[in-house]
């Protein structure tokens, strides 16, 4: 008998059951709310209602199950890992097992939204608890059928087995199991109505398997669609078609700040398969006028004129053929204004303090020196290889969308409020997605997309070209760190980080992570210029540059002390195993322990001749990281041949879908940090195809080895804490190297530069 | 709008479309065979990549209006159940995070790998550069070529 932890906490009340008309059984459950009394389970499986639960199991009459998942697929692997904690649960052989994409409830899921990380954080207990109940429910089905108590039964790979070790499958219970939640459900109504008032129902308790016992967590689970993937399958957005569907491209404002003045629309017209050409953008003017709108305003800010076709090429060749004349509404913008803007501010004393010990100001005074940088950081754009599209269709009577976005729940919401439609008349499926990065969190082409649909009353699917996803996309805001820090008696007595970004600043807990905690006086001050220009949420956000920019400057200090740089960051770390401040969120523990195991991994104390090793250590998203970088020299070139990756992510669900996130996670921050670039000049983006835009490529690739630290805590997210410690070790190498630093990204243009300061 | 004549997997087609229709868009639109992607539409990623008379080649810049007598295969005619060494491979391999690029990754493979039977890493490495993967799961596409090698030398 596997050894179980209780958890007080009860699903029943999250969970419906009901028998399907074709056989079998269904569970409905909703993570965040219980179900409503009245709410009523389908019998027949075509009709779930995503309005009560947000997921489903299904278990056939064959013992098969069927898990309809509701969190959104970027790419990040949660679509195979959320199914595994119910499978875990449940006890069925993952063979037996089929994952379908649910479709999003818009009124009652919270957290329906791929971003941050947090999926398998959230789900880890919910999920579970949900397997375990339902496998009681099965117990409980076939105790009854044998006429004996429960506690006799065990269940194990779908099979239950009583004490005289008789056996049933789960399939040959499914319907009595059915049956006896349904009785269950009416006692427990009659319970609750007998309630005196204030009295509440005692929580139920489900047993949960000791994590020592897990059978299918911690194996390597292959991506749920890959043989749709390898053979070419429709599974994403832009694959998406429907009956009568047309298609449509949307000529935007070339430049931010720009509105439409007029069009002409001859030519376009004049290209075979395109039906009409229209514009869109009344409705979200309105919308916008009418209550304080997110950053969408700015791309909605001017109409848009859309090519409507009979086909993709038609489209893109309509919108070529279109001929506009824009106007400028708010001042063009260009990098080179934006790094005198942001410099003025890190010069000037106009900051908000958002975290501040001690007195930094006071041990600069007495410092015996002061140790300044800057590190500068471009816009980038997201660049999903999907790029943005969604299908609408728009009746009196129903709207239904179709596409690949992160946050389903918001963007139904929005389009209800555009279109001035009650929200219930709205279904919207999520395709897989062409990549994420957090550019499909704002959902502007999902309103752009209805708007077209409503106006012209047909089926749509509205899609972007690369050129268009680059020039009027979402960006990584151009940011520039200034960090000083004092250095009295060989110890770093004080830390002062500056942050001067375009549109908003670092949030949330970001200001406390690393080294925050670790020097007595220490202060985090930022300042912003609010630009025109989209920016927003990009593939960790703000700590994919401000780990960079951090840990640069610890290697610095590191030298400025004489001290080994894996030393110092551990002593820091140290002093930081006391704190009482419960806004450290880092484990000073679980940091060093990855740093040494990056260290021992890389074979950092013995470099082999001609590699140059740099090391960093990061937490970010609940996720502690540490990486180490190889570098060599090719002619005149440092290269990245390697990064040795340690990562504490607490129990790994689904390690070869883990190492996937890492390896992807840790090559993208060397990527981006290497060779991408993005300038403004007049408000246009001066690259709008990979001709000028440069990706990390093959040839470009370190390889990467990940190391876990084993451990029994629950998990927590892979999707960006591997890209914010990759650049910083990067760069780091690069010194050893070339004896250079680098302050400025991508480095490959600025490998030479010298410190701005200091 | 004129008739072309494509010889896809082997099957003979008759589409009707602009002269200067891409096959990309073609095979999407009006064939229906939606594996082939658009990333760039300027030959610069990859994700349309398709075999024209057993060479890679990107469909986005292929005109309909030059294929005739060409015989095209797309990844959805590489095998009939995604049992080509190359797809295989990629199973094993677990190689795709979001997908999206992974047919046109796998149809320059499978040309690749038809040219040179025993390719090094290096060279596999010259071959794939032309594809952009933004997750990144270059190691895994890497070490999927290197597998689907043994498997066609097997």
């Amino acid at each position: 008998m596997s050894s179980t932890i209780n958890t007080k906490f009860s699903r029943r009340s999250f969970l419906r059951t009901s028998s399907l008309a074709s056989g079998g059984m269904l569970i409905g459950f909703n993570f965040f709310t219980a179900c409503k009394d009245s709410v009523k389970m389908p019998v027949d499986i075509a009709k779930l209602n995503y309005n009560d639960f947000n997921a489903f199991i299904k278990i056939s009459n064959e013992g098969m199950v069927t898990i309809f998942s509701p969190n959104p697929e970027i790419g990040q692997g949660v679509k195979t890992s959320m199914p595994m904690l119910i499978a875990e649960e449940l006890d069925v052989p993952w063979e037996n097992v089929n994952v379908v994409q649910g479709i999003l409830d818009t009124q009652n899921y919270t957290r329906q939204v791929a971003g941050g990380s947090q999926s398998i954080r959230f789900g880890w207990d919910a999920l579970r608890e949900t397997g375990a109940t339902a496998r009681q429910m099965l117990v409980n089905a076939a105790a009854a059928k044998w006429g004996v108590d429960a506690s006799e039964c065990s269940a194990k790979q779908g099979v239950i087995t009583n004490g005289k070790g008789e056996t049933l499958g789960y399939g040959d219970v499914v319907n009595e199991a059915a049956a006896l939640e349904n009785e269950r459900a009416t006692e427990r109504a009659a319970k609750i109505a007998a309630l005196a008032e204030g009295e509440e129902m005692p929580a139920e308790t489900i047993k949960l398997k000791d994590p020592k016992d897990f059978t299918l967590i911690g194996t390597d689970i292959g991506n749920v669609d890959i043989d749709k993937i390898i053979t070419g399958k429709p599974l994403f957005g832009l694959d998406y078609k429907a009956e009568g569907m047309v298609y449509a491209t949307v000529l935007r404002p070339p430049a931010f700040g720009q509105v439409l003045e007029s069009y002409d629309a001859t030519a376009a017209k004049a290209v075979p398969g395109v039906i009409d050409v229209i514009t869109i953008g009344e409705k979200a003017k309105a919308m916008m006028a009418k209550e304080q709108i997110d950053w969408t305003a700015k791309l909605a800010s001017s109409e848009k004129v859309v090519v409507i076709a009979e086909n993709s090429w038609a489209a893109i060749k309509g919108k070529e053929a279109l001929q506009a004349e824009w106007s400028v509404s708010t001042p063009l913008e260009s990098t080179k204004a934006h790094d005198k803007i942001l410099v003025d501010l890190l010069d000037g004393n106009e900051f908000t303090t958002l975290r501040k010990d001690g007195d930094v100001e006071k041990a600069f005074k007495q410092a015996d020196r002061v140790v300044e940088r800057t590190y500068e950081s471009p816009f980038l754009p997201h660049n999903c290889m999907e790029p943005m599209n969604f299908y609408a269709n728009v009746t009196d009577s129903k709207i239904h969308l179709v596409g690949p976005v992160q946050t389903p729940a918001s963007a139904a919401s929005t389009v209800a409020n555009l279109l001035g439609r009650d929200e219930k008349d709205i279904r919207l499926e999520m395709t897989r997605m062409g990549g994420g990065f957090g550019r499909r969190l704002y959902g502007d082409f999902v309103y752009e997309a209805a708007e077209i649909s409503d106006k012209i009353r047909k089926p749509v699917k509205m899609f972007s070209t690369r050129e268009d996803d680059m020039t009027t996309g979402v960006y990584r805001p151009a940011i520039k760190y200034r960090i000083a820090a004092s250095i009295k008696n060989g110890e770093v007595t004080g830390y002062r980080l500056k942050e001067a970004a375009v549109n908003g600043n670092m949030y949330g807990l970001i200001p406390n992570f690393f080294p925050a905690g670790a020097i007595e006086n220490y202060q985090v001050d930022v300042a912003t210029y609010n630009s025109n220009i989209t920016t927003g949420a990009w593939r960790a956000p703000y700590t994919n540059f401000l780990s960079y920019a951090e840990q640069s400057f610890l290697d610095e200090l590191a030298e400025a002390i004489d001290q080994d740089p894996v030393e110092m960051r551990m002593n820091l770390l140290e002093k930081v195993k006391e704190t009482t401040d419960d806004r450290i969120e880092y484990s000073a523990e679980r940091l060093q322990d990855v740093l040494k195991l990056a260290v021992e991994k890389s074979g950092y104390r013995n470099p082999k001749d001609g590699v140059f090793q740099g090391v960093s250590a990061y937490y970010c998203h609940n996720t502690h990281v540490a990486e180490v970088a190889d570098v060599v020299m090719e002619g005149n070139q440092p290269v990245v041949k390697k990064i040795t990756v340690a990562v504490d992510c607490g129990i790994v669900v689904n390690p070869l879908g883990a190492m996937n996130q890492i390896e992807g996670g840790a090559i993208d921050g060397v990527g981006h940090a290497m060779f991408s670039d993005f300038v403004f000049e007049n408000g246009m983006a001066t690259s709008n195809n990979y001709d000028k835009y440069r990706l990390i490529r093959m040839k470009e690739t370190p390889i990467v080895e990940t190391h876990f630290v084993k451990n029994t805590l629950s998990p927590t997210g892979l999707g960006e804490p591997a890209l914010p410690p990759a650049a910083a070790a990067v760069a780091i190498a690069i010194k050893k190297a070339t004896g250079n630093r680098v302050y400025k990204q991508p480095f490959i243009s600025n490998m030479d530069a010298k410190p701005i300061l200091g | 709008m004129p008739t072309y004549k494509l010889k896809i997997n082997g099957v003979p087609n008759e589409i009707e479309a602009s002269p200067d229709m891409p096959l990309l868009w073609a095979l999407r639109d009006n064939l229906n065979m939606v594996g082939t992607k658009f990333g760039c539409g300027i030959g610069q990623c990859g994700a349309c990549t398709v075999h024209v008379d057993g060479n890679a080649a990107r469909s986005c810049q292929l005109q309909v209006s030059q294929l005739d007598g060409k015989e095209i295969t797309t990844i959805e005619g590489l095998s009939e159940d995604g049992s080509h060494p190359v797809q295989q491979a990629w199973k094993e391999v677990d190689v795709p995070q979001c997908g999206y690029c992974q047919s046109g990754q796998i149809m320059t493979a499978s040309a690749f790998l038809e040219k040179n039977t025993d390719p090094s890493r290096e060279q596999i490495r010259s071959a794939m550069h032309g594809n952009i993967c933004r997750c990144a799961s270059y190691n895994r596409i890497e070490n999927a070529v290197v597998k689907a090698a043994q498997k066609k030398m097997a």
